[in-house]
């Protein structure tokens, strides 16, 4: 069991990266990769909301959402995964919210340092993205749990890799059309070109 | 000498700032610092009076690629005539070699250099010597039956998008040698890798002798089946430590000789160009996961797990990728003691993806570019724990 555990992370953080594999996330990954210690922070914040919306997803989509889900009520031909989409949604800014105020309280130095990217955590498509994955994969709650921590993992990973480049390219010299985000999309190509290295690896 | 330098003391106002051809000062620069040493002197201090710049650094790197060029042209007719089953002497051998190779080469540059030529004109930056490097290593790590317009568009894409893109030599992330032939590996996978284009035969029409299969050493490790140790197929597919050693296998034509590596590795090191801390890491790490696997082969697993882990060193682009990718200055970790996790990670890497991944059977060239990419990370934590450990000094 525990061997499975390891290599579903394993898995999601390496051989299929949230961001380098599926390309989910990218906006934040863009846009606050600048300086490495803002990319950790805010790669800590995207692990920790992960973490919970993925299991908390996970009992929602199984005792509210999927087909028969509801037959504890009564109910047990009712489908209601067509509401998947805006109940996930939901969970993920409710929790977002949830690590705004605690980053509020005890860290208000990561918390004024990352600012607008935050919030932007709840429509961080990684997020939602993992939330879909285990309704697809039919993840049971353990291996969501997993899954939801490993994605969150390679996320950070990848953004603070980013980050470390975009501080060595300081004083690159990037042609005019290329400078700021055309760069950045080369080299996330680029890395996901290194990030093949795992592909095809059975777990 | 002083003919040529007449010539170009001749040529030179053309090219200075209000001459007519103005604009193509790079390639006049180009000629005249490759051939001379250049008489500028740096405007404010402080003022070193040394001859090793960049051309005279990235020129010591092509004289320790000799060997491994010139051993890979023999090998390549070595192999073409053992495939047929023919007796060649060593001049018919060596000359079959050159004529495949020299093609590759040249494309390489060619189309390479224009690229080059053309952002240096455009952009008016000097021509950098870095590429006389990029230039020789992408086609040694090129199967010797690689089509000529595929070689060129992987040489186009690792100089444009792996350097240029940047701002040319020193400013890159990833090795652009490596990032052209990553590039042609999952674009025209057919061309480098399987059986069939390690050796320079055509395998439809060329009379070959019996057995052959064409297959390199770490297919044939990674292809053992069965009860048969890799140990095993290695021996059955005729393949022994000392022809490893010395390169007298299939592969990439200019990576087989781990001998060639090593008197680059020796050149290299010597002349204070390339990193021996990188180089030992790697080594290192290769041979901590190929004993790690060791240690954790069953029964069941797969033969290459329980292969001794020393052969790994011998195999594929290990001891090439170990001397020549994994120190190029640029993309490489900048710390000393970055140096030594980057290149263990590498050999590490390298090793572990021969044994776990069934998609690839060589896992260095991928190993290297990961480790690129994380390089800068790497140096980051080293040089941030540095400066804790002053300030709690102070």
């Amino acid at each position: 069991m525990l061997e499975h555990y390891l290599s579903l992370f394993v898995k999601s953080v390496f051989v299929e990266n949230i961001l380098l594999a599926f390309f989910l996330g990218m906006c934040s990954f863009l846009a606050v990769s600048k300086k490495v210690e803002t990319s950790l922070g805010l790669g800590a914040a995207v692990i920790f909301v992960l973490t919970i919306t993925t299991p908390t997803n996970w009992f929602i989509n199984t005792y509210l959402l999927k087909e028969g889900a509801i037959a504890w009520a009564g109910f047990p031909e009712v489908d209601l995964s067509f509401l998947g989409f805006i109940t996930f949604i939901a969970v993920i800014a409710a929790m977002v919210q949830l690590v705004e105020m605690i980053l509020d309280k005890y860290s208000p130095g990561l918390y004024a340092a990352l600012g607008i990217f935050l919030p932007l955590i709840a429509v961080n498509c990684a997020i939602l993205g993992a939330s879909l994955f285990l309704v697809e994969r039919d993840y049971t709650l353990g291996e969501s749990t997993v899954f939801g921590f490993g994605s969150g993992v390679g996320w950070f990973l990848a953004i603070v890799a980013m980050a470390a480049i975009r501080t060595k390219m300081r004083y690159s010299n990037v042609p005019a059309g290329l400078k700021g985000l055309g760069i950045t999309m080369l080299i996330t190509g680029l890395m996901s070109m290194a990030f093949m290295i795992f592909a095809g690896i059975q777990l | 000498m002083k003919f040529l330098q007449d010539i170009l003391e001749k040529q030179k106002p053309l090219f200075e700032k209000g001459g007519k051809l103005e604009k193509y000062f790079p390639i006049f620069e180009m000629n005249e610092t490759i051939l001379f040493w250049t008489n500028t002197r740096t405007k404010s201090g402080p003022h070193i009076r040394d001859g090793l710049d960049t051309k005279r650094f990235m020129m010591t790197v092509v004289v320790a690629l000799l060997p491994m060029t010139l051993f890979g042209m023999y090998n390549i007719g070595f192999q073409h005539f053992k495939a047929l089953g023919m007796a060649a002497t060593f001049f018919e051998t060596f000359t079959f070699g050159l004529l495949q190779a020299l093609p590759l080469i040249l494309v390489s540059y060619a189309v390479g250099g224009f690229w080059e030529v053309l952002f240096a004109i455009v952009r008016k930056h000097e021509v950098n010597e870095g590429f006389l490097v990029t230039g020789l290593l992408f086609p040694l790590i090129l199967p010797a039956t690689m089509p000529l317009w595929q070689a060129a568009i992987g040489i186009s894409f690792g100089v444009v998008i792996g350097k240029e893109v940047f701002g040319g030599t020193g400013m890159n992330i990833l090795n652009p040698a490596l990032t052209g032939r990553a590039f042609l590996f999952f674009a025209y996978p057919g061309k480098i890798s399987g059986d069939k284009v390690w050796i320079a035969v055509d395998q439809a029409k060329d009379k070959l002798i019996d057995g052959f299969s064409g297959a390199t050493p770490l297919l044939a490790a990674t292809g053992a089946e069965g009860t048969h140790s890799s140990v095993q197929a290695l021996h059955d597919a005729g393949f022994s430590a000392m022809d490893m050693f010395l390169g007298f296998i299939p592969g990439s034509w200019g990576e087989t000789s781990v001998l060639a590596a090593l008197i680059g590795a020796a050149i290299l090191i010597i002349t204070g160009v390339g990193s021996w801390r990188i180089m030992v890491s790697v080594v290192l790490g290769g041979l901590a996961m190929g004993s790690l696997l060791n240690l954790l082969a069953g029964d069941t697993s797969s033969p290459i797990l329980s292969m001794p882990a020393y052969l790994h060193l011998l195999m594929g682009g290990f001891a090439l990728g170990t001397v020549f990718m994994a120190t190029d200055p640029v993309s490489a970790a900048q710390t000393d003691k970055g140096k030594l996790i980057y290149g263990f990670l590498i050999g590490l890497l390298a090793v572990l993806i021969r044994a776990v991944n069934p998609a690839y059977p060589e896992g260095m060239m991928l190993a290297i570019l990961f480790m690129n990419v994380f390089a800068p990370l790497i140096d980051y934590f080293v040089v941030q724990g540095n400066i804790k450990r002053r300030l709690s000094r102070a």
